[in-house]
């Protein structure tokens, strides 16, 4: 099974430990990984603000770097989504054929490889904090605001995480306010979503705030490290890549 | 060209081709084993209305009696519980009705899912009677009660009158700060006989 | 870059008058005790919906319905509407069409002066806000008195509502008690609830009483029967109704339903969605004037027909106004239903709103971080957060935008459509630090850094680690 790398532009550059867990964590899980290097970004920091139509060489340039693996997959529920939802091109069939094939790290995991156990060991309180676009559009977890089921792919696979202590905020899946170029554009708001996230974990006295996509937690991060907070926060591949 | 036909041209151009019109197949058969009576009283006083059973209307009579004498104006429109006000009419004022402290009306079905109980105009004998009076009194009889709003549709003809209600508990508004506060411009509380 | 410049270039989107949302709400955020209370009291209504919809076990399957009956309608809305109208007429009804908000106050004026109307009473009517009706009489000497106790509070105060199932969700008890005090003489500092319901109860019964016409909104119109459907909890609209000679209600074309059974859907939805009643206290079917009153129905259009013309916003149509958007709305509880400038706010008004005037709203569709709880609360369906990207789209298509924004769009373009630039750009230094508006570790430039710390710029990308590892 081939798998391709997709790693985030603002990942490769400001968290490449998450990419290198992500990467090792795969490998570890039997998958033969590969990373091309031409990849750039999904093209969401454009469309989300309107310029989808500038978004057209970005995707020719995923297409091509992800067009002949087996499955491509991502510690980004946010640019999964992106690509599932908007990735097009002269050539559908390649297009559609990576949308199909596209997965989340967590759900692939669950999904695809189907793992049961993990060898993981991570002896701390972790509070989970629920990304909007991987729960509501990858459909990672079921929503608070729906009749149905509860389940959550990220708590699965955190539950088999050896010393772990799984905590929820008490709004379990509110969202943190990054919201891509949200964040600078509605700072005040955004801020103060992110500051009401941290408030709650911090009821639950969690050690490390993890979650499935970087955007949330380098948000959240840097409101901690203003605060001078003593809690970390880590991508779920990090923890799931101990051992 | 008038607004009507500018607005019916204008939609007839921008709506998009026929979707079909879905059946409504509401199952209750989840909830067969509930008891309607039980869930109807139970979801009224949720709400903050009252309900008494009653296998007898003889109560309701001396009540009636006894709040008359101590000077209340009341209004009966059931002639089975003794004389009936006939000053009330459709056209009667709301500055003659304003003054009516209880006021006793029948009802046609309640439905258990939301306590709300249907009242058609006949009823009510002036639209205002149920929102004007300070207490509203319903007589429901206890085999009218239906488990849902689609049933309650299928039972009452909303457009057999010129006016229908269905009512549930009395006024609110939680305006000021959510606080739910009883009583805002309607009844200030609502008391249900379910009559076997 | 002086920083006047440099905000005009990013942060504040074209607008028309007043200030853009998001410059309300950082105003709005200054009192961050108040932002919190404002957005607990708005949790809570969420919480109580959720409650509400979980005790119906076919609770989805209803919303379903809801959402396709609504769309089977707006197919078919222009013979539904006719239908409406003759059922309307056979039953006494007079109809009058207006095409925009401006011949919907026209025909109220026309009402009211050729009837010689001196006493005017109104129950909610988002329309009537949507139509500035209240500024228009009051501009011709006629004053409306709100009867919904959320609306005659901000009514006193000369505000427009901040919510559209609760008015003045944005005032605290103490707000109300000097309001009614200044207003209709309460205890001064008696901020109990109960007692200052109370007054506006005596107050409005007399002025219920002595109204000669009263407007009210419509919830839902019945095209088989001619017949309308009108829900409050407090009772105000059948006062005003039951009580004038004359009765107008205004509705939008999309507030039809074609049969009688479709309100069982509709009745279970509203109210529990809106703030977790099983129903509102009181949902009044009217079908003809009682006799010797007027009844007018005035259906109008303010720009609905075009938005049905947009096959990626027509859904927005289907809205009933419940309201559970805003309350699960992360940014609105946050920021306050008067940062949105218009009469709908909320998630469902930056979608509506766009179409009646893009360049004043086109700040709205990127006051969310389309994290898509909306379009989940929605008991019709409607994809919200789906229709704000959308509308992204179009504003930037149509040029509300700003140039330093589409300069800025542009080159981060350009960088990552061509990998050879992106990897020279990541080697000169995080080139994401320069397209980004996250450039200056400066409070003041930098809206990133004003509340948060930069990410921390690691030794290498992954790219050059995986280069010396892996490859």
């Amino acid at each position: 099974m081939k798998v391709g790398l997709f790693i985030p532009c603002y990942v490769d550059q400001f968290y490449p430990k998450v990419a290198v867990a992500t990467l090792e964590l795969l490998e570890k899980l039997g998958c033969e990984v590969v990373f091309p290097l031409n990849q750039t970004c999904c093209g969401q920091p454009m469309a989300n603000s309107g310029f989808a139509s500038l978004s057209e060489g970005c995707d020719k340039n995923f297409i091509a770097n992800f067009g002949e693996v087996d499955y491509v997959v991502s510690p980004s529920g946010s640019c999964v989504l992106h690509v599932k939802e908007h990735l097009h091109d002269q050539n559908e069939t390649k297009a559609s054929y990576i949308r199909r094939n596209i997965y989340e790290l967590t759900e692939f995991i669950v999904d695809v490889l189907k793992v049961e156990n993990m060898v993981a060991n991570f002896p701390h309180k972790v509070g989970m904090h629920i990304s909007c676009h991987g729960q509501r559009g990858l459909n990672l977890s079921s929503m608070s605001e729906l009749s149905a089921p509860s389940f959550s792919k990220p708590a699965y696979l955190l539950n088999m995480v050896k010393g772990l202590q799984l905590s929820l905020p008490k709004r379990v899946d509110e969202c943190c306010g990054f919201g891509g170029t949200f964040c600078v554009f509605e700072e005040a708001v955004s801020v103060k979503m992110g500051k009401d996230r941290i408030t709650e974990h911090a009821i639950n006295e969690v050690e490390y705030i993890t979650g499935v996509d970087v955007s949330c937690l380098m948000h959240l991060e840097g409101i901690l490290k203003r605060q001078g907070s003593s809690v970390k926060t880590i991508h779920i591949a990090e923890i799931l890549n101990t051992h | 060209m008038n607004s009507r036909e500018k607005i019916l041209g204008a939609i007839s151009i921008n709506k998009p081709s026929l979707i079909e019109l879905p059946v409504i197949d509401i199952k209750s058969t989840s909830s067969l084993s509930v008891d309607w009576v039980d869930e109807f009283i139970k979801t009224l006083e949720s709400i903050g209305g009252k309900v008494v059973q009653l296998s007898s209307i003889d109560l309701i009579k001396l009540e009636i009696q006894e709040a008359k004498l101590r000077g209340e104006y009341i209004v009966n429109t059931l002639p089975v519980l003794g004389e009936v006000n006939n000053e009330i009419n459709p056209t009667m004022e709301a500055s003659l009705l304003e003054s009516i402290d209880r006021a006793y009306i029948e009802g046609s079905i309640g439905v258990a899912e939301n306590g709300s109980v249907w009242l058609y105009e006949n009823q009510i004998k002036n639209r205002l009677l149920p929102f004007i009076c300070q207490h509203l009194v319903i007589c429901l009889n206890i085999n009218k009660i239906v488990p849902n709003m689609h049933e309650a549709y299928q039972q009452v003809d909303v457009a057999k009158e010129g006016y229908g209600v269905f009512l549930a508990g009395p006024s609110k508004t939680a305006d000021i700060e959510q606080s739910l506060v009883i009583g805002a411009h309607g009844a200030r509380s609502l008391l249900v006989y379910l009559i076997s | 870059m002086n920083p006047k410049n440099f905000n005009r270039l990013f942060f504040v989107p074209i607008q028309g008058a007043g200030l853009s949302h998001s410059a309300a709400a950082e105003i709005f955020n200054k009192d961050e005790e108040r932002t919190d209370w404002h957005d607990e009291t708005l949790w809570f209504v969420r919480e109580k919906r959720d409650k509400a919809v979980k005790q119906i076990s076919e609770w989805e399957q209803l919303r379903t319905l809801g959402s396709d009956i609504k769309d089977h309608t707006l197919s078919n809305l222009d013979i539904y509407l006719a239908e409406f109208e003759k059922n309307a007429q056979a039953n006494g009804i007079k109809i009058h069409w207006a095409i925009d908000a401006e011949e919907h106050n026209e025909i109220i004026l026309g009402i009211i002066r050729e009837q010689k109307v001196q006493q005017v009473v109104k129950s909610k009517s988002m329309l009537t806000e949507e139509c500035h009706l209240n500024d228009y009489l009051a501009q011709r000497g006629i004053d409306v008195i709100d009867t919904d106790l959320g609306e005659r509070i901000v009514q006193f105060r000369n505000e427009p509502p901040s919510h559209i199932v609760l008015p003045a969700i944005h005032l605290k008890k103490q707000d109300v008690s000097e309001t009614f005090h200044e207003h209709l003489g309460t205890e001064k500092g008696n901020n109990d609830p109960q007692y200052l319901t109370e007054a506006a109860r005596q107050h409005l019964r007399d002025k219920f009483i002595k109204s000669q016409l009263a407007i009210t909104g419509v919830n839902f119109a019945i095209a088989s029967t001619g017949g309308f459907v009108v829900c409050t909890n407090e009772g105000n609209a059948d006062m005003g109704a039951h009580a004038a000679k004359i009765h107008v209600a205004s509705m939008g074309i999309e507030k039809i339903i074609p049969k009688v059974e479709h309100l069982g859907v509709f009745l279970r939805l509203l109210a529990r969605s809106a703030t977790g009643q099983p129903i509102t206290t009181y949902s009044s079917h009217f079908h003809q004037p009682r006799v010797g009153q007027q009844m007018h129905i005035i259906i109008v259009d303010n720009g609905r027909t075009k938005q049905l013309g947009r096959p990626d916003f027509r859904s927005s149509l289907k809205c009933i106004r419940c309201a559970a958007c805003f309350n699960t709305c992360p940014v609105y509880r946050r920021s306050g239903g008067h940062s949105y400038h218009t009469a709908v706010a909320g998630p469902i008004g930056s979608i509506l709103n766009p179409n009646l005037d893009m360049k004043a709203n086109a700040d709205l569709p990127f006051a969310s971080t389309l994290c898509g709880s909306c379009s989940n609360v929605c008991p019709v369906k409607i994809d919200i957060h789906v229709q704000l990207y959308k509308w992204r789209q179009v504003l930037v298509a149509e040029g509300f935008t700003t140039g330093g924004k589409k300069v800025a769009m542009k080159g981060m373009a350009f960088v990552l459509s061509h990998p050879s630039i992106y990897r020279i750009s990541g080697k000169i230094g995080r080139w994401i630090m320069r397209v980004f508006p996250f450039i200056f570790n400066n409070k003041s430039f930098n809206p990133w850094y004003k509340q948060r710390e930069m990410p921390e710029a690691p030794e290498q990308s992954f790219r050059d680690w995986y280069k010396k590892n892996k490859k």
